[in-house]
């Protein structure tokens, strides 16, 4: 693999022979890798296959076992130390940007001038140069003298590759960078990297979204349970192949939709506005249907699930909920009334994580575990057992604390939690969100045998495979109003692809 | 104009609110508005001042400390005993001991948090019970009023005879605060150790990626708290002309409440020495007011509480958006 056909280019970077253990288990098996100057590579692995694990030995956090080799830039070490790396130009934009909101732009990004272990005076004047200097490289503007905090996630971002630019890159890794951003955003980010790579920067990729890792990438090395899987050029990939290989399962999806016409309508909205957000939305739900809304980010598909929940007041227009009229002043009038709302950012505020599964799983539902007025823990631990076998959640004990559990198994839980509350309607926005590509289908499984029970759901989600092969219906939202509707029957994905990014 | 006045809202705001309470004195009373009552206010607030420099560094850092009073009252009282052994000394050595001192005592605040990863203000209640208590029992309550000359003796920096024959004197106190205040000052905003102090309190986690010790930062941020502590417990002592063991008692909340007023944040990243000064400075000026009102002084505790309130509750918020004129002046 040491030349890429028709490249001939020797890699800026190669490791060999990579093992690495922790507490007995082999974290990296005999893992090589490979990136050469100037390429954009995707390093893709589902969370565990060792990809954070890898780019720590190659930052130099981790020292690998005896006996790698890590060659770069015409080098040759047997392990890195953050010193050397950085000083040779291999540069980690890390998930959570580690930045510091309160110091300007410029202190953010030339804040490798202020290291070092004996006291300097600061030179503002120079920090503020190699800050203009490295945003203008990007081709972006921004007031280096405004504190961080005023400005987006996606600005913060750019100051983050700005600060790794600081440092003569020339290998940049980038964690999960578009998580957090909307599609505009995403786009500016991968004309970045695709300036950054045309530059001579070397770019790798760690992401969860698979498409635009394959808008974006050369090549592709896949990595599954600390082993190498294979290193595969993009061309021809395509996002059901990648995700085969970072699992090592065939997700041939199905369309699962089917028809609901005869079953009985549970919700249904007519000309629902709200100025600025959403306008004239109507439609209603069927006992047993999954409704899929897409639409790009700002598309107003999550205002709406939030108007339906009582979050928001819709202006004009209706809701009724079996047939019954309903005007909701707040979240927990809608819960009475049997609708459920699983937010984006459930992991982190849906549940909480420090106690235990039991706790979790019947925080919405307090009522039903009552007995005599005072809560019974044997009606706890019954509802909590029915949920558990219900959803097919792996578990130790119900008292193990819910952050125990991998992110699959946490998102079976945020559903249970609203479950144990006997919905009629579910709204599920962005299920799948941080959520690994296996288990991803695992998490499906249950929304279908919700709705075959007889449940209503909505399944809000900007991928539009997700709600092509999983929904009944497909309504598309573009700026507020429904843009159309797609039956994924009687159509393909491509067609619904194709409105959505026109 | 514009961009300084954004970029110090805190700092014009609390200016605003001083510039009003002054005017209203001014005219409702007829002392306040003096040159020797300016300059006694400075006289009497240097000590506070020192510590909410001292206190401002740790804060910056993410820290807090509760303990720094009655540390400044046991290196008080430490000093004045190895000056008696020494047979006097004087400013110098003085100065020397008394910061050395402090410093200890705030290397203990930061070897519990750091060795033991004890949360400070846990770490501080206890080190506060534990040198009171120490201070107490050691020393049965007894003062010191046998202390060296040159400690003892007032000195002028500068006097005005006022009109009607009284004296204005700015004396050493202040002289020690402003260099403390410019010291500080130059430190966390012109080091490189204060950068990283203000990006570790900022977001520890990309400090330490960035190669940041960790340990080093709590030592530096609590030994600076220490040596201040130790510096203002000296003042105090030269200001008081005694040293009594529990006159610093209870003063640690006080100056938290002033620094916070000032704009740092609890839990780090924020705060500036001009707003920590202007902090000390509108309590100060406010119950200097009340004094000249003729209020009771059993009311000050109950105005400086509320004040303690407000300033707690604005150090998520800040001041500037409470008052008319400064809205919109952020972005």
């Amino acid at each position: 693999m040491a030349d890429i056909p028709g490249t001939g280019a020797k890699p800026l970077l190669s490791l060999h022979n990579i093992n690495m253990t922790f507490g007995g288990i082999k974290a990296l098996k005999n893992v090589s890798f490979e990136v050469l100057p100037g390429e954009v590579h995707c390093l893709a692995g589902e969370n565990g296959s060792g990809k954070s694990t890898l780019i720590k030995i190659i930052t130099g956090v981790y020292r690998p076992e005896d006996g790698a080799v890590i060659e770069y830039d015409g080098q040759t070490y047997s392990h890195m130390s953050p010193v050397t790396a950085q000083a040779n130009g291999i540069q980690v934009i890390w998930q959570d940007l580690a930045l510091f909101p309160e110091m300007t732009v410029a202190e953010n990004i030339a804040f490798q001038t202020v290291i070092g272990r004996w006291p300097r005076f600061v030179n503002y004047r120079t920090m503020r140069d190699i800050a203009v200097k490295a945003l203008q490289r990007l081709g972006v503007a921004l007031d280096v003298d405004a504190p961080l905090k005023d400005y987006s996630i996606a600005q913060r971002q750019i100051v983050a590759i700005a600060r790794a630019l600081v440092g003569e890159a020339k290998l940049v890794f980038m964690d999960e960078p578009t998580a957090s951003l909307t599609q505009s955003e995403t786009d500016h980010l991968i004309e970045i990297v695709r300036s950054l790579s045309a530059s001579g920067v070397a770019v790798v990729f760690v992401s969860h979204r698979l498409a635009e890792v394959l808008e974006i990438s050369n090549r592709l090395t896949v990595l599954r349970d600390g082993a190498l899987v294979g290193v595969y050029p993009v061309e021809g990939m395509t996002q059901s192949r990648v995700t085969e290989l970072m699992t090592g399962k065939n997700f041939d999806q199905q369309v699962r939709a089917k028809s609901v016409r005869d079953n009985p309508v549970v919700l249904e909205v007519k000309r629902l506005s709200r100025p600025g957000q959403f306008h004239d939305i109507s439609f209603n739900v069927r006992s047993g249907e999954t409704l899929g809304i897409t639409g790009l980010l700002g598309a107003g598909r999550t205002e709406l699930a939030l108007a339906l929940f009582g979050m928001l007041k819709p202006r004009s227009g209706s809701v009724s909920l079996h047939g019954k009229p309903v005007r909701f002043s707040s979240n927990r009038d809608a819960i009475k009334a049997g609708i459920a709302y699983l937010s984006e950012d459930r992991l982190s505020l849906g549940l909480i994580q420090p106690q235990s599964i039991a706790d979790n799983l019947v925080i919405a539902s307090l009522d039903r575990i009552k007995s005599g007025g005072l809560l019974s823990d044997d009606r706890k631990r019954q509802l909590v057992a029915r949920w558990i076998a219900d959803l097919g959640v792996k578990i130790g004990r119900q008292s193990d604390a819910v952050s125990t559990l991998s992110g699959g198994n946490q998102q079976r839980i945020a559903i249970a939690k609203w479950l144990a509350t006997d919905p009629k309607l579910l709204i599920l926005d962005a299920p799948t969100v941080g959520v690994d590509v296996g288990a991803r289908a695992g998490i499906f499984e249950i929304v279908a045998k919700l709705a075959e029970s007889g449940l209503a759901i909505i399944l809000i989600s900007d991928e539009v495979p997700e709600v092509y092969f999983n929904a009944d219906r497909v309504l598309h939202m573009a700026q507020g109003q429904i843009a159309g509707w797609f039956d994924p029957q009687s159509c393909s994905l491509q067609d619904i692809e194709a409105a959505v990014y026109a | 104009m514009r961009k300084l006045v954004q970029s110090h809202a805190t700092e014009f705001a609390l200016l605003a609110v001083i510039a009003a309470i002054c005017a209203v004195l001014s005219l409702t009373t007829d002392s306040f508005f003096s040159l020797g009552n300016a300059f006694d206010l400075l006289n009497t607030s240097s000590v506070n001042i020192i510590f909410a420099v001292g206190l401002l560094v740790v804060l910056i850092a993410g820290g807090i400390d509760i303990s720094f009073a009655v540390g400044a009252s046991v290196v008080q009282y430490v000093t004045a005993l190895i000056l008696g052994y020494i047979g006097g000394g004087g400013w110098m050595s003085g100065l020397l001991i008394a910061g050395s001192l402090g410093i200890l005592l705030g290397a203990f605040n930061a070897f519990l948090i750091h060795r033991f990863r004890i949360i400070s203000i846990v770490a501080t209640i206890a080190t506060f019970n534990i040198y009171f208590g120490l201070l107490m029992f050691f020393t049965q309550g007894v003062s010191i009023y046998d202390l060296p000359d040159w400690l003892t003796d007032r000195v002028v920096l500068f006097e005005h005879e006022m009109a009607d024959g009284t004296w204005a004197e700015i004396t050493l106190p202040v002289l020690v605060m402003v260099i403390c205040v410019a010291a500080t000052w130059l430190f966390i905003t012109r080091t490189t150790t204060g950068r990283q102090l203000y990006a570790f309190g900022d977001n520890p986690e990309g400090a330490r990626r960035f190669g940041i010790n960790i340990g080093a930062m709590q030592f530096i941020a609590f030994g600076w708290l220490g040596m201040m502590a130790g510096i203002a417990g000296l003042i105090q002592a030269h200001y008081a002309q005694e040293v009594v063991p529990n006159a610093l008692y209870g003063r640690e909340l006080d100056v938290l409440a002033a620094v916070v007023l000032g704009g740092a944040r609890l839990g780090g990243g924020k705060g500036s020495v001009l707003g920590c000064v202007l902090g000390v400075l509108l309590i100060a000026i406010t119950q200097n007011g009340l004094n000249l009102l003729g209020v009771s002084p059993f009311a000050f505790k109950m105005i400086v509480g509320a004040i303690i309130l407000v300033a707690i509750t604005l150090s998520n918020t800040s001041i500037e958006k409470l008052l008319p004129f400064m809205r919109g002046a952020r972005r």
